[in-house]
């Protein structure tokens, strides 16, 4: 399960990075997206992998690591999670914004001679 | 600390800060003070500078008494800095000089500048100066030392700088700022190791620390940057060349600065650190040769200089030298007569200078060709101006002579200890023939003897405050020559003490010590200087010699303009301008980074060991899937609403990821966020072309691929040895507290809106002022004509062309209803259920899934779905709402809430909590911090509203819709 979650995260970044190498403002915006989602499933890894201990505490376990899953990097990744929509949506205005200005959605805002 | 002589009426170390703090105080003033008030703003700097000078004296007789006033406040306690000021013997002298001379300076400047000039900037930075020089004089540490000692680097930048619309005076600012500058950071270096070495950077402690410095095995480097300090800000050879090219500056800047004060802030320094670093032969053979060598540089130079000010500035490198010279002997007569000769110095250079800016002023030129048998016109001026070159030339009776015969004689003392160290007293001996050349040269050629090129204009004497203060020095000049035991022993002697660190030797300032060998070097420099000059004049004729020096300053300009040769070469070979290159870049770094340990000495660390947990054939398919949706994105990018759709499914993998890994909360916001993200990119793509049209790249691709598998691959690789490796958290403390503290069972929540509360309203921050861009982005083009998707781009030269004359085809009709029925009614029915959903998740969020976060997500895709199904119009008939108001308030409340803690005395955000009992609801925690959550709630419908509709509206431009 671990091995399968790495190699998603891999696959996840490095098609992201690809992405973003390619010359459409849009393909650098959807390979950006791939790679937020890969940094956040990184960092939500780094609490370790549990099934079935939802950091929600509850009288009848004890609160410990043994019984819950470590909350805090969940923390992290759900502000995450919501910037990196508004990154987004910042992205794509100023592409939107570069295409009006310069008539090209290349993302040196013109087409390369 | 005081109480030697009585106490006094106020403690005299609280006037320290007074002293060194007055004159920036007087700039501030004079900043606002208008420009033509001239007489204004002297007399404001005069009577700062004049305060500071009685209280300098005032505190004399303790100083001479051999107290150490001292006065401090603590400032960045863990650096060891503290804000403080120390005033001994040395310091005293230097305050003394700073200020009279300084006083000196004010009167002539006002005199000297233009009506037209800018008066009070002047006087401004001349403030600025002069406190930057007393913080030097006066820092009780090394590290404010420093600080003082950059900020005379840059006062004087301007200063030199002052007729900024001349190149050679921007040049010549440039030039020094950037060689004082650069010596600034060898000196903060050295101070640096010295504070290691000392455990402190109190003056106090560095000072009495003088062997244990000169045993530690970093001595030499703290010595050789503190050195390269004082060197260049004192012109030392191979340093000098920036001195001449700062002689364009105003005649008083030239005056105060390079003859009485910042180029003796470097031999200051060789007499502050002297106790801690003297004493050594590394410090003899480094000090006294580079001091020899500038004192024989500047003499011969200056003798060939056809601009006055330019003959007094060499003059001026070898006398620094000469000084230098004096403190790099290890003897400590030598060091009273290094002391003895910064004071001489300052008070003849300045006076000459100042009859230069007369003669300047009065004939139009400085150019010693043009210029001639002045002593008929300023009959006055030629007098003073005799007597100081006198004084420089070391002719007995003025106070010149005094200190190169302690000179000669220390020369002659070390001469005895060495086989190479005859070359000392001999290179003295030729230095001062040549400094009586150069000073038979200044007096010759501009008072007498006639001009060889156009004659100046006829001059006459200068408004006699002009010359008030070349009076006062040369006065001064023939005063402690004649009686130099009465006038200057007292400055002297506590100076002189303070540099040694110690007592003084026996040492006697009269004029006459009988007939002996320093006397006779004194009488051949005379003679044959004098015959030197005339020898010159006859066989080669100074004035036809186009001999001007070359060397440092052609090294200097040439080194600059290599420099910004090859930084423009490697500037714009990086950034050329495309955004793939510097992500290429970028991405290549970071992976070459991460593989660096690899690389390493240690040798291959090997792959992490494979976890051994079999996936469930749930989690297999879910990946499935994933992988597949990612893979077929980058495959099908071109069409782009395909592409779209694929990214939905990636991020819905995502999303059960999280639910398979105990992670509710992050499922629940990935799911919005990915539908949020969706719709976004859908209207976005309305106004980009569908399909992607192929960028043509040979190489290009085959090295992406490469780049993206090394980041995938090393990604992979860094997962499975994080997780294969054991595991620490501090996570155990939320878990224990977060119901007995925060008041919540779901741990994530409470940690968001209470423990990190304060990042929360950082990120909450962002993404308002994400939101508000975007709404000024597209705000800002409404009412232009806008590409749109089905229009082909136009590339750079067609742009023009596309903007003067609409093109003429149609946009694709908007669908203003009926997008879809079943659509619009499902979407009307939902929206209440939504909304109390929302509420729902809100209200529960501290102990369930849920929360501002997630709330306010289901909110706004709820409202957007509106505005997708009825259509703008539709909603705005009914509810036209500014979104901004919400993330305004959002951010209100959250804010509010953390500034209501300090009401109650708690740091910002501290939260607090009961649980009262709502019907249907059940117990609800009505805790500080579910208001803050109620703010990030706001500001995540409010931004995510502003964004989405912000490029909805884009279709509201007339341009676009019609």
């Amino acid at each position: 399960m671990t091995l399968l979650l790495a190699i998603a995260i891999g696959v996840l970044a490095g098609t992201g990075v690809w992405l973003m190498l390619r010359a459409r403002s849009f393909e650098l915006i959807v390979g950006l997206t791939l790679l937020s989602n890969a940094v956040n499933l990184f960092i939500f890894a780094m609490g370790r992998l549990r099934v079935g201990a939802e950091p929600i505490i509850d009288a009848t376990r004890a609160p410990t690591l043994a019984n819950y899953t470590d909350p805090l990097p969940q923390a992290l990744v759900l502000t995450a999670i919501v910037i990196g929509f508004a990154m987004t949506a910042l992205l794509l205005v100023i592409a939107l914004r570069a295409r009006m200005e310069t008539g090209s959605d290349h993302v040196d805002g013109q087409e390369p001679r | 600390m005081n109480g030697a002589t009585g106490a006094p009426l106020i403690p005299l170390s609280v006037l320290l800060p007074v002293l060194a703090l007055a004159p920036f105080a007087a700039a501030l003033l004079l900043a606002l003070l208008e420009n033509r008030r001239r007489r204004a703003a002297a007399w404001i700097l005069a009577s700062v500078v004049l305060a500071g000078l009685g209280l300098v004296v005032l505190a004399g007789p303790a100083i001479a008494a051999g107290e150490v006033l001292r006065w401090s406040v603590p400032w960045l306690e863990p650096l060891g800095l503290s804000f403080g000021f120390r005033m001994d013997g040395l310091a005293w002298m230097f305050s003394l000089l700073i200020l009279g001379i300084g006083a000196l300076v004010v009167l002539y400047a006002a005199w000297y500048l233009d009506e037209k000039e800018p008066a009070a900037r002047f006087f401004m930075l001349l403030a600025l100066f002069i406190g930057a020089m007393l913080g030097v004089v006066l820092a009780e540490n090394l590290l404010l030392l420093v600080v003082f000692w950059e900020a005379t680097s840059l006062s004087s930048f301007l200063l030199i700088g002052f007729w900024h619309y001349r190149s050679d005076a921007r040049r010549g600012a440039r030039m020094a700022l950037a060689i004082t500058g650069g010596g600034g950071l060898c000196l903060l270096g050295g101070v640096l190791i010295l504070g290691h070495i000392v455990g402190s950077f109190e003056l106090d402690r560095v000072l009495a620390a003088g062997d244990q410095i000169r045993a530690h095995p970093l001595y030499q480097p703290a010595l050789h940057l503190v050195l390269l300090g004082a060197f260049t800000k004192s012109a030392q050879f191979p340093f000098h060349f920036w001195l001449p090219q700062a002689m364009a500056a105003p005649t008083p800047v030239s005056a105060y600065l390079h003859s009485a004060t910042m180029v003796k802030a470097g031999v200051f320094l060789l007499a502050r650190m002297y106790p801690a670093l003297g004493g050594s032969d590394a410090w003899f053979w480094v000090v006294t040769l580079t001091g020899l060598a500038t004192l024989l540089v500047g003499a011969y130079l200056a003798i060939f200089q056809h601009d006055l000010k330019g003959l007094l500035a060499y003059s001026t490198i070898s006398h620094l030298g000469l000084i230098t010279m004096l403190f790099g002997l290890n003897a400590q007569l030598a060091v009273v007569a290094g002391v003895f000769h910064i004071l001489n110095h300052a008070t003849f250079k300045a006076s000459l200078f100042m009859s230069a800016g007369i003669i300047d002023h009065e004939t139009g030129t400085r150019d010693i060709r043009r210029l001639g048998g002045l002593a008929r016109q300023l009959p006055i001026t030629a007098a003073l101006g005799i007597v100081a070159a006198g004084a420089m030339a070391g002719v007995p009776l003025l106070n010149g002579f005094l200190s190169k015969e302690m000179f000669f004689a220390e020369t002659l003392q070390k001469a005895g200890q060495g086989s190479v160290l005859w070359l000392l007293p001999v290179g003295a001996t030729l230095a001062g023939a040549l400094s009586v050349a150069y000073s038979a040269r200044f007096v010759h050629d501009v008072f007498f003897g006639g001009p060889t090129r156009g004659p100046a204009r006829a001059a006459h004497e200068p408004p006699h405050f002009m010359r008030v203060p070349v009076e006062v020095l040369v006065l001064l000049c023939v005063a402690v020559g004649i009686a130099p035991g009465l006038l200057i022993a007292p400055v002297l002697m506590p100076a002189a003490r303070a540099a040694l660190g110690g007592e003084l030797p026996e040492f006697s300032l009269a004029i006459w010590h009988g007939v002996n060998l320093p006397l006779a070097m004194s009488a051949l420099a005379l003679v044959g200087g004098l015959l030197l000059y005339a020898g010159l004049q006859r066989f080669i004729d100074l004035h036809r010699l186009e001999h001007v020096a070359r060397g440092g300053r052609e090294m200097f300009e040439m080194a600059q303009a290599g420099i910004v040769r090859a930084m423009r070469t490697l500037t714009v070979s990086l950034q050329n301008g495309s955004l793939q290159r510097y992500l290429l870049l970028l991405i290549g770094f970071a992976l070459a980074a991460g593989l660096l340990p690899w690389l390493s000495s240690d040798g291959w660390p090997g792959l992490p060991a494979l976890p051994d947990d079999p996936a469930p054939l749930g989690f297999v398919a879910i990946w499935a899937i994933g992988i597949a949706a990612t893979l077929a994105t980058a495959l099908l990018r071109r069409q782009r609403l395909l592409a779209l759709v694929l990214l939905g499914a990636v991020g819905l993998s995502v999303s059960l990821a999280f639910v398979w890994f105990s992670a509710p909360d992050l499922a629940l916001t990935q799911i919005l966020v990915d539908v949020a993200t969706i719709v976004l990119m859908m209207l976005a793509l309305r106004w980009l072309p569908q399909q992607g049209p192929p960028v043509r790249a040979r190489l290009g691709k085959w090295r992406d691929l490469l780049l993206a598998g090394g980041v995938g691959a090393g990604i992979t690789v860094l997962v499975l040895a994080a997780l294969t490796r054991p595991f620490d958290s501090i996570s155990p403390y939320f878990l224990r507290t977060a119901k007995s503290e925060g008041g919540g069972t779901n741990v994530v929540n409470v940690i968001l809106v209470d423990y990190r509360g304060f990042d929360t309203f950082g990120e909450i921050t962002v993404l308002a002022i994400a939101a508000l861009v975007i709404h000024a982005l597209v705000v800002s083009v409404r009412g232009r004509q806008l590409p749109l998707a089905g229009q082909p781009s136009v590339d750079a030269r067609g742009q023009a062309q596309a903007q003067a004359q609409p093109k003429a085809t149609a946009p694709p009709p908007t669908p203003q209803t009926h997008a879809s029925l079943m659509l619009e009614v499902v979407s009307r029915l939902m929206l209440p259920v939504s909304a109390l959903v929302s509420v729902y998740l809100f209200l529960r969020g501290h102990n369930l899934p849920g929360g501002g976060f997630i709330a306010g997500l289901v909110l706004a895709i709820a409202l957007v779905l509106q505005f997708v199904a009825n259509g703008q119009r539709w909603v705005d008939e009914r509810a036209r709402i500014d979104f901004r108001t919400w993330v305004g308030w959002g951010l209100l409340i959250a804010g509010g809430t953390g500034i209501g803690s300090w009401l109650v005395g708690a740091p910002f955000l501290t939260s607090s909590y009961d649980y009262p009992v709502w019907p249907l609801v059940g117990a609800v925690p009505l805790a500080s911090a579910a208001l803050f959550d109620l703010g990030v709630y706001l500001t995540v419908v409010g931004s995510t509203l502003v964004a989405l509709l912000a490029i909805a509206r884009l279709r509201d431009t007339p341009g676009a819709s019609r």
